[in-house]
């Protein structure tokens, strides 16, 4: 899923510094599961700036909305009936597509990012996510004892470990596991060291970002009308 | 009657709402005692009973203090005697969340707190409610137009 955070409350008061009516809209998707802009994290943000208004009598309202999802154009048009100068600021507590598809389709309001996506991850304990894929558009994790290389070793190696690699940490931070000692360590306890030796054909970046932005179009999903 | 000292004298402009989310199992029984035992603590600490520290949520100490509490102050077992074995501990961290959160908007954090006792604990109960109530009567109001 994508891993998000919420920004400083400094950073999201300067958004809505000077207005009067804030909308707070969350996303139940991704990063309701990753605690971050879920039903209860808006409730929690939107009282957060009330109490702020409210103890210095300053006159703002934050009403409180979580959608089904934000990514998906039939969710943000649940917000038509909200649109047209009833709110000042439009809050999006989703991943930085939530505030693009309202900004896209409600061109005249001011729509405002709440949540710093971070990175697609997985939960490793209750409050702990890790970064696990980058979206390369080709997977290889078969090719590496299903550890990814690309998104887990800091140099993306695919033919590690680096001569930084020590004690089975990475030189970046003695917090963050070499996966390649990882990958090395699976293939000689399955006896599969050989697979290593294998010469792999060049990946194929072309799927990844370096081909701009990525576009994905199923014409049997898709609906001509 | 009661002693007037500096802990139970009236505070200057209005006087402090305090909302105290109280363990059955501890803290509650512990107010039980206290009033057992004939032990004064300030009428304006309004208890509520919840089944475990564990069941603190973060929203419900800011849905008290949006809708007019000046302090918030949640009491449960001493750590290691919860009853559902972590309910305090992770009942302390969300209140040092909170208290960070309240920081980042500029309330401050004395008004909320977390406090460790046992059912026992009459005398102690009153003591906290005492000491979290001069606390907040000298943090002043949290609202100015509550």
């Amino acid at each position: 899923m994508i891993i998000a955070e919420r920004k400083p409350v400094e950073e999201i008061k300067g958004f809505i510094r000077d207005k009067k009516r804030a909308l707070l809209i969350g996303c139940r998707g991704c990063v309701t599961v990753c605690n971050a802009g879920g039903v209860k994290e808006v409730e929690i943000l939107a009282s957060l700036l009330r109490l702020d208004a409210k103890k210095d009598d300053v006159d703002l309202t934050v009403d409180e909305l979580t959608l089904e999802r934000q990514c998906d154009p039939e969710y943000i048009e649940e917000l038509a009936s909200l649109t047209g100068g009833k709110y000042d600021a439009i809050l999006s507590m989703a991943c930085s597509i939530g505030p693009q598809f309202i900004a896209r389709r409600y061109p005249g309001e001011q729509v405002y990012p709440v949540l710093n996506t971070c990175f697609l991850g997985g939960a490793m304990a209750h409050g702990i996510w890790a970064e696990h894929c980058q979206a390369c558009g080709n997977c290889v994790i078969h090719l590496f004892g299903g550890l990814c290389p690309i998104a887990r070793c800091a140099k993306s190696l695919l033919n590690g470990p680096c001569g930084g690699s020590a004690g089975g940490k990475c030189e970046v931070s003695d917090q963050i596991d070499c996966v390649w000692h990882l990958i090395v360590a699976k293939h000689m306890e399955a006896g599969a060291l050989d697979r290593l030796l294998e010469v792999d054909l060049l990946k194929d970046w072309r799927t990844s970002r370096d081909g701009g932005p990525r576009k994905i179009t199923r014409e049997e999903l898709v609906k001509n009308d | 009657m009661t002693t007037q000292t500096a802990e139970n004298a009236p505070a200057p402009g209005r006087e402090p709402r305090i909302i105290a989310f109280c363990c059955q199992y501890c803290a509650y029984s512990a107010a039980d005692m206290a009033g057992s035992m004939r032990l004064q603590y300030p009428p304006e600490v309004e208890i509520v009973l919840i089944p475990c520290t564990g069941r603190f949520d973060v929203i419900l100490a800011l849905r008290a203090l949006e809708k007019g509490a000046d302090g918030v102050y949640v009491a449960g077992c001493l750590e290691g005697n919860c009853h559902f074995l972590d309910g305090n501990i992770r009942a302390r961290k969300r209140v040092n969340y909170l208290k960070k959160e309240l920081e980042s908007v500029g309330i401050d954090p004395g008004r909320l707190e977390m406090y460790n006792l046992s059912a026992s604990q009459g005398p102690r109960f009153a003591e906290i409610a005492a000491e979290f109530y001069g606390r907040v009567r000298d943090l002043g109001p949290l609202h100015k137009n509550p």
